[in-house]
């Protein structure tokens, strides 16, 4: 199995999937810098890391869909390529569009560094197959911008279709407004594309992949991918 | 033969207040100089002789503390910041810096700025930014303008510090009068670098490049150390508004990783950041350390505006700016370097034999002076000025607290404590800063922030900053012990070693006999304890003049301390572990009441005498508690301070989440037993069955130890003071401030 982590020059959490995937989960990495123009042929997952791409001053992530690594990230999801964005790298897919959707400022515009609780809505997709039924997951945000917004009709169809994989809940599971930490419509916290190949998730599960750091609740995620792609 | 110089505006003794320089000084650079000098010479000469670069009137208290030995690599002050051994081939270099008067005039930029700074300083050694801590100080949280302060610093710091991706791991926040109009913003950050690939700030070689990188150069910040950093505050510190810069963190991540792949490459003889008094202090600095000049020419740098003057762009402050000098020959390797990260690279001019600075401006000549002359150690003034023992000590010290350590207390007392600002949870601001980022972080809720260290499995770093400044105000020296000691303690209760300081003198008007009184007994204070405890100082920053006509800050001398742990399996937090478990008090309780919390509560002032410290008890305390933590006798460690020991106790227990405890300090329940802030105590909890081996590393080091109560499953209890449940004690606590931040005040 092998990432492709790809590096704006604003990226900062790159290092920090490159460790998970690589020493945490016994994965290959490579690097990817933005003005690449293709991925390694040998690529299983792209990785858009969390950080701020391009200084972000303007939309995050709207000049970073114009990197030109992006426009084979795209052709790649387009043939069926998994593709992870975490935080920074979910508001890129949604400005490339490979996500539907839109990332506003957290409902108490302040930055917010935190662990949540995430429930799993759907299980049966490659990202979320070896979360356990009934299994909260303990994860951090880090963002100042994940407060997921759509439309009522795009909300509906990826409700509908199963396109939610995440939620904030509490401890206990439950979804609840208090548990909501960015005012995210719903409470999502992650979505896929319609194909299930594209995951993009405010939380980063690749800073809990280790007991050390307090938790391994993300190698769920990222082994759910690594189980099904065997 | 005698040169032409141009001075855009002709200078007399007059002109020498505009740059903030006094008559004596002028007189000395006119001596110096055999001459005149120009109007660009002189803002040199103002900005690198002000307080904030030259240290004129702290350098020679501050070579006083202990300066090398433990396992410093580099002596302080040798190179931008200090360079701790931990061992493996790696180093540690840290240092922390003031940015006081631009957050009190423009408090997220001036925040902002603050982190920025303090990351160039560490990144330009070679190393990589891996953590960033902070110390703040404001007045009472009871205003609109307290809030908007506290608010704009927190966003500031939060907004560089995230972006930039370095994550904030510990810090500290205290509410006081005294810091009304002048808050206390003072940054830290830490860096790792292989030993063999640091990098130096002296320049060679004569003939070689001199390259400016990053950011251009615009008229922000001019006079931003000379007059802003170095005086008082009063009705014209608004209008110094422009003074501030403006800080641009994306850019500085791209400089960060440029710096860092130009020093890999080996194409760099020598590099520095700028910061206050840009072009002039890299140059001249830079130059003094080997005795080579430069010859620059202030055309090629690129400007945001054209019509900068020669002094514009000599004292502009604008960030997130580097000067290298490259070896003659790479400077293609160089320029590719920055090409990929889209970082401009411009040459500004060359190394030159003889000392001299000589830059031009449109074809003329403005500048030709020794750099040395302009310098810390070279011809820079360094002063002695006057001190005198204040008046106030007699007068707040004679007042007797027997009466207070006597007092009986309620339940009240005890909520009105734990909901203080100064003592409540501090999430409202923390969790506004990313503490994960480059996945290192062990911990942030004990004493000190705990870091991993990828490069040296199972090694880890302990970082904190401290300083009581009630207690420097009561007594400085022993203030200095203390702030110092605390410090210590909070590394130790992690299971960390303390291995050296770095500290951020903060104090009002050098010129006044009694405020430096009180800067030398800190100073002195911060000496004796850094030589016991063997945790030499590696640098760190000065501010002065933090006053306004109606305040005098406390003196407040920061510190920011290193440990290193050697095993992280030994890493120790501060909450409650299993119901039952021992609760063991260690160290002596003489119910001090000097400048403690509940005095402040209950008297609303600040006097008596500052808790004792006895170094020799401080010093067998640290090593007990730390050889109990390695030996595996105790599962939770927390040093007592603001709000002694029923503080302490609720927030073990809060930050257990679940545990309480049920505590009986005997019949008599006093202030001073349970909210005393007598130093050298540390509160850990055991399993029963540990307790024969704790007691005798206490008496192994003359500890005392008091038993005084057991961890329980969600009650919290202290006999005859409070009983109540953790999740009771939590919602105070982490309520009090989003309280406040909520809701508008009347003013």
């Amino acid at each position: 199995m092998k990432y492709s982590v790809v590096v704006f020059p604003g990226s900062n959490c790159d290092h920090d999937a490159y460790s998970a995937v690589t020493a945490n989960l016994g994965c290959k990495a490579e690097y990817v810098w933005h003005k690449e123009t293709s991925l390694p042929k040998d690529t299983d997952c792209v990785i858009l890391p969390g950080g701020f791409a391009h200084g972000d001053y303007l939309r995050c992530g709207a000049i970073a869909r114009f990197s030109p690594i992006m426009e084979d990230v795209i052709k790649f999801a387009n043939k069926g390529g998994y593709v992870m964005g975490i935080c920074n790298g979910f508001q890129v897919l949604t400005e490339a569009r490979l996500l539907p959707g839109a990332l506003l400022r957290n409902i108490n515009v302040s930055f917010i560094c935190e662990d949540i609780y995430l429930k799993t809505v759907n299980h049966k997709t490659a990202f979320t197959s070896e979360i356990p039924e009934e299994k909260t997951l303990r994860i951090p945000i880090s963002h100042g911008e994940g407060n997921f917004f759509a439309d009522a009709d795009t909300i509906k169809e990826i409700e509908d279709n199963g396109q939610v994989l995440f939620r904030y809940c509490d401890k206990n599971g439950n979804v609840t407004p208090e548990a909501n930490p960015n005012g995210s419509i719903n409470n999502i916290a992650g979505i896929m594309n319609k194909q299930g190949n594209v995951l993009g998730m405010m939380p980063h599960p690749e800073r809990y992949c280790d007991q050390l750091l307090g938790g391994d609740d993300g190698k769920f995620i990222f082994n759910s991918l690594i189980n099904h792609l065997k | 033969m005698k040169k032409e110089l141009y001075s855009e505006v002709p200078v007399t003794r007059k002109t020498a207040d505009e740059v903030g320089l006094n008559q004596e000084e002028y007189d000395q650079i006119v001596a110096l100089l055999g001459r005149t000098p120009t109007y660009t010479e002189l803002g040199m000469y103002g900005v690198l002789w002000s307080e904030h670069c030259s240290y004129k009137n702290s350098i020679k208290q501050i070579k006083t503390l202990p300066r090398s030995g433990g396992r410093l690599l580099v002596d302080a002050g040798e190179e931008n910041a200090g360079l701790v051994d931990i061992g493996d081939g790696y180093a540690i270099c840290f240092k922390i810096e003031s940015h006081n008067h631009p957050s009190a005039i423009e408090p997220f930029q001036g925040a902002a700025t603050g982190v920025g700074g303090i990351l160039r300083d560490i990144f330009s050694m070679g190393a990589r930014p891996i953590a960033s801590l902070n110390s703040l100080r404001f007045g009472e949280l009871d205003s609109e303008r307290i809030k908007f302060l506290l608010r704009g610093v927190v966003s500031g710091i939060s907004h560089y510090g995230n972006s930039y991706g370095v994550p904030t791991v510990a810090g500290e926040i205290y509410f006081d009068d005294c810091y009304y109009d002048n808050p206390l913003v003072n940054a830290m950050a830490v860096g790792i670098v292989k030993t063999d690939q640091t990098a130096s700030a002296s320049a060679r070689g004569v003939g070689n490049p001199v390259m400016i990188v990053g950011s251009s150069t615009g008229r922000d910040g001019i006079h931003g150390a000379s007059l802003l950093a170095s005086r008082e505050f009063d009705e014209k510190t608004d209008d110094m508004r422009p003074t501030v810069q403006v800080g641009d963190p994306f850019a500085e991540k791209l400089l960060t990783e440029v710096t860092l792949e130009l020093i890999q490459s080996g194409c760099v003889v020598a590099v520095q950041d700028m910061g206050a008094a840009g072009i002039s202090c890299s140059t001249s600095e830079m130059s003094a350390k080997t005795g080579v000049g430069m010859r620059i020419d202030l055309d090629k740098v690129p400007l945001r505006e054209q019509s900068m003057s020669a002094y514009e762009i000599l004292l502009s402050e604008s960030q997130e700016r580097m000067l290298f000098v490259i070896e003659k020959g790479k400077e293609d390797l160089a320029i590719d370097i920055c090409k990929k990260w889209d970082v401009p690279m411009v040459q500004i001019g060359e190394v030159i034999a003889g000392g001299h600075l000589e830059m031009f401006r449109h074809g003329k000549q403005v500048v030709d002076l020794v750099a040395d002359t302009l310098v810390l150690g070279g011809g820079a003034p360094q002063n002695d000025p006057p001190h005198k023992r204040p008046a106030y000590l007699d007068e707040v010290n004679a007042f007797d607290t027997t009466e207070m350590e006597k007092s009986k207390v309620k339940a009240d007392d005890f909520w009105k404590i734990l909901t203080a600002p100064t003592i409540a949870s501090k999430r409202w601001i923390f969790r506004q800063y990313d503490s994960q980022v480059r996945t290192n972080t062990v911990q942030i809720k004990g004493d000190a922030g705990v870091l991993r260290i990828k490069e040296i499995p199972g090694k880890g770093l302990a970082l904190t900053t401290d300083s009581n400044s009630r207690y420097c105000y009561l007594d400085p020296y022993m203030g200095g012990l203390a702030a110092v000691s605390e410090a210590a303690r909070n590394v130790v209760c992690t299971g960390a070693e303390p291995v050296a300081i770095t500290n951020c003198l903060n104090f009002g008007n050098p010129y006044d006999p009694e405020v430096y009184w009180t800067f030398r007994e800190a100073v002195r204070g911060m000496g004796d304890a850094c030589r016991k405890f063997n945790t030499p100082v590696t640098g760190g920053n000065v501010s002065f003049h933090n006053e306004s006509r109606k305040f005098a800050i406390y003196p407040t001398p920061t510190i920011g301390m290193l440990g290193v742990i050697d095993d992280l399996n030994h890493a120790m937090s501060s909450d409650f572990k299993h119901e039952g478990d021992l609760i063991v008090l260690l160290g002596n309780n003489r119910e001090e009441m000097g400048g403690s919390e509940f005095m402040k509560q209950t008297l609303g002032k600040i006097v008596g005498k500052a808790p004792i410290v006895d170094l020799d008890e401080e010093f067998n305390l640290e090593k007990a508690t730390l050889e109990a933590i390695k030996a595996g006798a105790v599962c939770s460690a927390h040093d007592l301070a603001e709000g002694g020991l029923a503080i302490a106790l609720a927030e073990k227990a809060i930050a257990s989440e679940k545990f309480g405890c049920e505590v009986d300090l005997g019949e008599n329940i006093t202030a001073g037993k349970v909210f005393g802030e007598s130093q050298s105590r540390i509160l850990v909890s055991l399993c029963s069955n540990k307790l024969d081996e704790l007691t005798a590393i206490c008496g192994k080091y003359g500890v005392k130890m008091a038993k005084i109560g057991n961890v329980t499953a969600g009650k919290f209890a202290i006999k005859g003071l409070i009983e109540t449940t953790v999740d009771e004690l939590t919602k105070a606590y982490e309520g009090a401030i989003p309280e406040i931040m909520s809701k508008r005040i009347a003013e």
